[in-house]
């Protein structure tokens, strides 16, 4: 029994590197996602007229940053689904042994 | 201004608009037209959008309006598990087609050994937890309409109340009803795909994004005065700043991202009418973007509303009340309309998914129940079938207002739609580990699910009721039954969490926790363990689960049964293509286990695996595990050892043949040497008498005055040396007429005693060395018939060599010939030294000569042993005696009984 190739050739080494793209992007989208979890959140203190001390996000840059993450992470994956669609679609086996 | 009475028409016909959509795509998918829209991935991310429902239409502007930000959590967590497709939903969507799962409780009891009591609970709890949502969908659709109400001059001047909104959501609810039980309804096998439905969500989809992005613009361009007017607007508004708790933002992220695993009707849509892969890759980055641009403009729509809404006015219709206030009204039916596609899809979509649970899972395991003799009754099932589906679907949509008129229609709507999502969530330890962990067992999953239930129900649902309704305001504030330990909202005593994100983590924490435990410390039996890696393992194998012994199965039962299940065209169709595969022609196909597995997934397609299983159950008589799916389950070791094991007996084999190979090369070397040592002495036994020939010849010919005497003394010499070599060529002839089979044998009767005789005879005769025969003439009356001639040449040949090779001073040699039952046995044994070790196997080969010497050329035993073969009997070499002793054999039938 020959064994298989450990290398592949370049066209497929760039699609198995594009599948892996598709498997570490929602990771990338949640460590992004959870930026906002270090943002400085006003105190709600019982005295209302109080001026906050520390200064807050203001809702436009949140609402710029966290919009701007979901429209790049839908390029991103559209991107990859151009990239990978006859991959993924008929090599749905997890190659675990196969040629990296 | 729009009269209640144009709203109610333009919905009526939009109602009626989508009823014939529905009714057009069924016509066309039975017809087999229209495949490419049917199944086409942009139909399907559509339908995916039922995600996004009233809650979503109405709820976020109202989300938005109270905390900020915060709503854009329930699409983040969507929008990474459609991103992140690889990792769970790829997985669930092969697992829901090779298996045929209907519905989550299906998927659920199936990984866990097909299960009842697990789906029962399933069903249960998902019937609980998304009763709240619908009776959501129903609030939303009345609020609306009442807005639209409160407008109406005439109405309001004519003194009549605002519209009667018991009244109203019933009719809504029998709507809704109607359209689920006639599209969602028609067919019974799950996988056959709702097509009617799935192209009226899809229509629907499109719709209430067309609203939600038409007012949007609206607000943003009509009302606000451009893009960097509406930003500067929002900062300065209440919701202005980032005010978000990190740990809101976080659990609701995850509670998203799990409730679209997990909801029924997300399940129903995104796995059961799933047709293929590459649909799902397509809306891993479609459904994000439809997500997004719902969601894009419901701050601006929330902030503004804020601005110019009068103070108290409800920001859940802010969607609906900003256009109307402003006049126009197209734009407010348009997203009357929205609304109102968002809330009928959801409560279809998900009434259908829960009808089918409660009918697959609980009406028909009852049904059987209560039959004795359950799946062989006649009748056809498919009826009752379609009629559990029709009643579940009535008495989920009964609850889901029952809910409505209980709650009175209060509370925001995010509340209650968070509600529902904690409930559904406690589905995904049990879903996700079945999925990716083998050692998930049936017990684990029971007791996480119910840990989780419980609290879910203890620090959610009842506490949002209010106090004093469901929970005593003692329970809220000092525990159950006075434990500090128990208060609903801060559990083990630690309190200040926000209450949902403290609903949230301790419920999936736990549930995490006891399904991990009790999985560890619990076994599984032998069917869960298959169907467990048959789940892992869905990529690397695909094939079906084994498990049924068939022998007792009559096929005419199972026949009987399928007919009433998959109706008698489809299941003749199907018994008629396994008879074909198993090459049984017309007849019934044999029940062998893979028969009956394949017929219980058809079976499973249409009233959930459980119930196939327990129905096949009922007339097969019971599963069982074969060694060959123990085998699978062990898997690779399995494989290993089997393969190791081949390997051994191959080598083993190898070896054997090696060593015969070898001594047959042996064989062939010596015969060779003895070939060799043959040809050389043949040539010197030809050409000894050749040259006493020639030089006696020469003589008589070239000497002059030979006396006669000498004349005859040399013509004696040339007579007897041709007389020499025509002896040795006879004997060649001889043997290779014998070896060519070509002898014919010339039967005869006569007397062993006078053939003996004969036989010594001629071979003492001229002997110079007589040899002395010992012989037992009594022993020796024995009648034979064979070819005689032939058997006294083989006597005359064996006497011959002892006489001339018997080493011994006197030699004699003994025969003693015997009757045994086999036949006639004479051993010629004379007393010389034998012969020595390792040559017996050569002495019967021609040109055999072992001790390299006498005038013989080697044929005599190899013509003896052909003719012996010839008559029948054999001639062997008697290895344990003293002395060189031949046992010359002939079969019983030679021997004519002495007269």
């Amino acid at each position: 029994m020959p064994r298989p190739p450990i290398f592949l050739e370049k066209r497929g080494y760039r699609q198995r590197r594009m599948m892996d793209a598709v498997r570490l992007l929602p990771f990338l989208g949640l460590m992004l996602w959870m930026v906002p979890l270090l943002w400085p959140v006003p105190e709600i203190l019982p005295d209302a007229t109080a001026e906050p001390t520390e200064p807050t996000i203001a809702m436009s840059v949140a609402l710029r940053y966290l919009f701007g993450v979901w429209a790049l992470l839908i390029l991103a994956t559209w991107a990859l689904w151009r990239r990978t669609r006859d991959v993924a679609s008929d090599g749905g086996a997890d190659t675990k042994d196969g040629p990296r | 201004m729009v009269s209640l009475n144009q709203l109610v028409a333009v919905c009526l016909m939009y109602v009626a608009g989508l009823f014939i959509v529905a009714f057009a795509a069924e016509r066309a998918a039975l017809r087999g037209q229209g495949g490419w829209l049917l199944r086409s991935p942009l139909v399907y991310t559509l339908s995916l959008s039922i995600y996004c429902t009233a809650w979503t239409f109405y709820g976020a502007v109202g989300y938005a309006a109270r905390s900020g930000l915060e709503y854009v959590t329930i699409y983040l967590g969507p929008s990474l598990v459609m991103i992140g497709w690889w990792w769970g939903l790829r997985r669930l969507v092969r697992i829901g087609r090779s298996h045929r799962v209907t519905s989550i409780a299906d998927l659920i009891s199936s990984r866990y050994g097909k299960s009842n009591t697990l789906a029962i609970v399933v069903t249960v709890m998902a019937v609980i937890g998304v009763t709240p949502y619908i009776a959501l969908q129903l609030q939303s659709v009345i609020l609306s309409l009442s807005i639209f109400a409160a407008a109406d001059v005439p109405l309001a001047e004519a003194g009549g109340d605002v519209i009667n909104r018991g009244q109203a959501a019933l009719w809504v609810a029998a709507g809704l009803t109607l359209f689920t039980v006639l599209f969602g309804t028609r067919n019974l096998n799950v996988n056959e795909r709702h097509h009617g439905v799935v192209i009226a969500i899809a229509v629907e989809a499109v719709v209430k994004l067309l609203a939600l992005v038409a007012v949007g613009i609206y607000v943003i361009w009509g009302l606000a005065g451009g893009l960097s007017e509406t930003l500067a607007k929002i900062d300065a508004s209440d919701i202005g700043q980032w005010e978000v708790q990190g740990s809101r933002w976080a659990a609701l992220t995850v509670l998203s991202g799990a409730a679209l695993l997990c909801l029924p009707r997300m399940f129903q849509v995104m796995v059961v009418e799933n047709d293929d892969e590459r649909q799902l890759q397509i809306a891993s980055w479609a459904f994000p973007l439809y997500m997004m641009l719902m969601s894009l403009f419901v701050v601006p729509i929330a902030v503004v509303g804020l601005d110019l809404m009068p103070e108290g006015a409800n920001p859940d219709l802010f969607v609906l009340s900003l256009p109307l206030s402003q006049g126009q009204n197209g734009l407010a039916m348009l997203s009357f309309l929205g609304g109102f596609s968002s809330a009928t899809s959801m409560v279809i979509v998900a009434t259908l998914a829960l009808s089918t649970m409660v009918s697959n899972h609980i009406v028909m395991p009852i049904w059987l129940a209560f039959r004795r003799d359950g799946a062989t009754q006649s009748g056809d099932v498919r009826n009752i079938v379609i009629l559990a589906r029709r009643l579940s679907i009535f008495c989920v949509v009964g609850l889901g207002y029952l809910y409505y008129r209980a709650s009175g229609g209060s509370g925001a709507l995010a509340a209650i739609g968070t509600i529902s999502f904690g409930g559904v969530a406690q589905f995904l330890p049990a879903m996700l580990g079945g999925v990716l962990w083998r050692g998930a067992t049936r017990a684990g999953a029971l007791c996480g699910l119910g840990t989780g239930f419980v609290l879910w129900v203890f620090t959610m649902l009842l506490p949002s009721f209010g106090a004093d309704v469901a929970l005593s305001t003692a329970t809220l504030e000092r525990g159950l039954w006075g434990l500090a330990w128990l208060r609903p909202e801060a559990l083990f005593g630690i309190a200040g969490i926000d209450p949902t994100v403290h609903a949230v983590v301790w419920s999936l924490a736990l549930n995490t926790l006891v399904f991990v435990v009790v999985s560890l410390f619990s076994f599984p039996a032998p069917l869960e363990r298959l169907q467990g890696a048959q789940f892992v393992n869905v990529f690397d194998h695909s094939g079906p689960a084994r498990g049924w012994t068939a022998s007792v199965a009559g096929s005419e039962d199972l026949m009987i049964m399928a007919q009433r299940i998959l109706g008698a065209t489809e299941a003749q169709a199907f018994f008629a293509r396994e008879a074909e595969r198993q090459g049984h022609g017309q007849r019934l196909p044999e029940p062998t286990p893979r028969f009956v597995q394949a017929l219980e997934r058809e079976l499973a397609a249409s009233v959930g695996a459980a119930t196939a299983h327990a129905m096949v159950a009922q007339i097969v008589g019971g599963a069982s595990v074969s060694v060959q799916d123990l085998l699978a389950v062990a898997d690779e070791s399995a494989q290993m050892l089997e393969y190791s094991s081949q390997l051994e007996a191959k080598s083993r084999e190898l070896t054997e043949t090696a060593a015969q190979l070898r001594a047959a090369n042996e064989k062939l070397t010596q015969l060779s040497l003895q070939k060799d040592s043959f040809l050389s002495q043949i040539s010197h036994e030809l050409r000894t008498p050749m040259t006493s020939i020639r030089s006696f010849s020469e003589i008589l010919r070239d000497a002059p005055g030979l006396s006669d005497a000498d004349k005859n003394r040399y013509a004696t010499i040339i007579h007897s040396e041709t007389i020499r070599l025509t002896r040795l060529l006879d004997d060649l002839l001889d043997l290779s007429v014998l070896e060519n089979g070509q002898v014919t044998l010339n039967q005869r009767e006569g007397n062993l005693r006078d053939l003996l005789d004969l036989a010594v005879t001629t071979a003492q005769a001229g002997a110079t060395r007589p040899l002395k025969v010992l012989r037992d003439p009594q022993a020796e009356d024995i009648t034979l018939t064979s070819d005689l001639d032939r058997l006294v040449q083989v006597f005359i040949n064996l006497v011959t060599n002892a006489r001339k090779y018997c080493a011994a001073e006197t030699p004699q040699l003994v025969i003693s010939p015997q009757v045994t039952a086999q036949g006639l046995v004479i051993d010629f044994v004379d007393n010389g030294d034998g012969i020595e070790a390792g040559s017996e196997a050569l002495i019967f080969e021609k040109f055999s000569r072992i001790t390299g010497e006498g005038d013989g050329a080697g044929l005599g035993l190899a013509i003896c042993r052909e003719i012996m073969c010839r008559l029948g009997g054999e001639i062997s070499f008697l290895g344990n005696v003293p002395g060189t002793a031949f046992r010359v054999q002939l079969p019983a039938y030679v021997v004519a009984t002495p007269e």
